[in-house]
């Protein structure tokens, strides 16, 4: 895969990117330079040595991008089929269990999946009750999906990280990363959903015009401060999607990083770090599936409230 | 650190499973525990309604037993009285008998005493004159004599 450890630790952190390359545009692809027999050059080091080939393209194409430069290169036109494969799955699995369960519900003795499933809806649950004091019949299901989902894609980190990636490189991907939450585009893509949220029960509480007065005079009531509170205050509504992002999403990579810069060590000696770190996410994990779920109902009881 | 469509297909994503979950997955759930804890709640309700039924049938039951000691109490009393009067009926009613049979026998001695008197006289009276016959050397005629005889009998 990769020779010295900062091209290791560059591919571990590449999305597999499936994306629209415009025409015209020169692909740079890195070829073993081979000597007469046919057999990889290597340098003192040991690695191969690479020579650049260039190839333009003649009309805009949707492939894969072959490197960290074509992924970049392909803008907004492109998705990461690895982050959006895996949270799908693993909303699938989420959605495939709890259901499972919901439709075998019982209000007599519970069984072990059952005895789970109601572990973590009466949680969600409480949490719920206890931060958003209004009515409304999708909070709840809504937190319940954050924290599950979140939870299962953060739990994908405890998965060493060479494994996944080191499969999907023997059937041919180029990259692999298997943690959505490690990619800023699925924790905004969630943090965004729930801003949409909040723009939506923000204007159905209050009002088009009441949610416009909230932001043109709060803090200051004073038609002279409406410039200064509404800059205050959008600036502080778009900061709660941005916050809720960032912090699952840092947390997420920071906490891959470390990981990945513990599989550069010999093998033998990984498990002295690895081990701590990985007991360490049962914290973390769980914890940052949590703070989403807490925020996102903070955030909406927000919403919901009228301080008129 | 690209951002792209991704975004839009998490969204996406998201919104589905929110969907789904609200749709499928809490209200089944949500009802099975409500329910559940009313049952729970029904449950020990009824236990603690078991619970006080079962003190005043208790109780019920010390009374009926206090009673039924108290009722079996006074049949033995009772019965303790019949079983003296009936011994002193049949007390007064054997002395009765007694004194019943004591006079009979007496009545019938006597009657046999007077029975013996009235043979022992006849036989007396024969006798003395059968004895006046031997002494007389003659017959008497008893005809002649029935009434000398009768005064001697009445005489012994």
């Amino acid at each position: 895969m990769a020779c010295n450890s900062q091209e290791y630790i560059a591919h571990h952190l590449t999305n597999l990117t499936y994306g629209k390359l415009p025409s015209g545009y020169v692909r740079k692809e890195l070829v073993p330079v081979k000597d007469e027999a046919g057999n990889a050059v290597a340098d003192e080091s040991g690695c191969p040595v690479t020579t650049v080939r260039e190839t333009e393209l003649t009309t805009s194409t949707w492939t894969i991008a072959a490197n960290g430069q074509e992924a970049k290169d392909m803008g907004f036109m492109a998705v990461h089929v690895d982050s959006l494969g895996w949270s799908v799955f693993m909303g699938l699995l989420f959605v495939w269990f709890f259901s499972r369960v919901a439709k075998k519900a019982t209000s007599g003795v519970p069984g072990t999946a059952q005895n789970l499933v109601e572990a973590v809806v009466g949680f969600v649950d409480n949490t719920v009750k206890e931060t958003f004091h209004g009515r409304s019949p999708l909070i709840a299901p809504l937190a319940l999906t954050i924290f599950v989902w979140v939870f299962l894609m953060n739990s994908l980190k405890w998965i060493p990280v060479d494994v996944v990636p080191g499969i999907a490189h023997a059937l041919g991907a180029p990259y692999f990363k298997i943690v959505p939450t490690a990619d800023p585009n699925g924790t905004l893509g969630l943090s965004i959903g729930v801003f949409l949220l909040i723009i939506f029960y923000s204007i159905k509480v209050k009002g088009a015009v009441g949610f416009a007065k909230e932001l043109s005079f709060t803090p200051f009531n004073h038609w002279l401060a409406v410039p200064f509170n509404l800059f205050l205050e959008i600036l502080g509504l778009l900061t709660k999607p941005l916050s809720l992002a960032l912090r699952l999403f840092g947390n997420m990579y920071a906490g891959e990083v470390v990981f990945i810069l513990i599989a550069l060590l010999p093998f033998y000696a990984q498990w002295v770090l690895n081990v701590p770190w990985a007991i360490f996410h049962i914290l973390v994990i769980p914890l940052q599936a949590f703070i989403f779920m807490v925020l996102t109902i903070v955030y909406l009881s927000q919403a919901h409230e009228d301080h008129h | 650190m690209n951002m792209n469509l991704t975004i839009l297909g998490q969204m996406i994503a998201f919104a589905i499973f929110v969907w789904f979950c609200m749709k499928f997955v809490w209200p089944p759930l949500v009802a099975a525990m409500r329910e559940r804890q009313e049952k729970i709640a029904e449950g020990l309700d009824a236990a603690n309604r078991a619970t006080r039924d079962l003190e005043l049938a208790q109780e019920k039951a010390m009374n009926q037993m206090r009673e039924g000691k108290e009722k079996a109490a006074e049949i033995i009393e009772q019965a303790n009285k019949r079983a003296n009067q009936i011994i002193d009926e049949a007390k007064s009613a054997a002395r009765a008998e007694g004194a019943r049979l004591v006079a009979a026998a007496q009545a019938e001695v006597e009657q046999e005493v007077n029975r013996a008197k009235e043979e022992l006289r006849k036989q007396v009276s024969e006798l003395a004159v059968a004895g006046a016959a031997k002494i007389l050397g003659k017959s008497v005629d008893a005809a002649a004599h029935g009434d000398l005889l009768n005064t001697l009998a009445d005489e012994l």
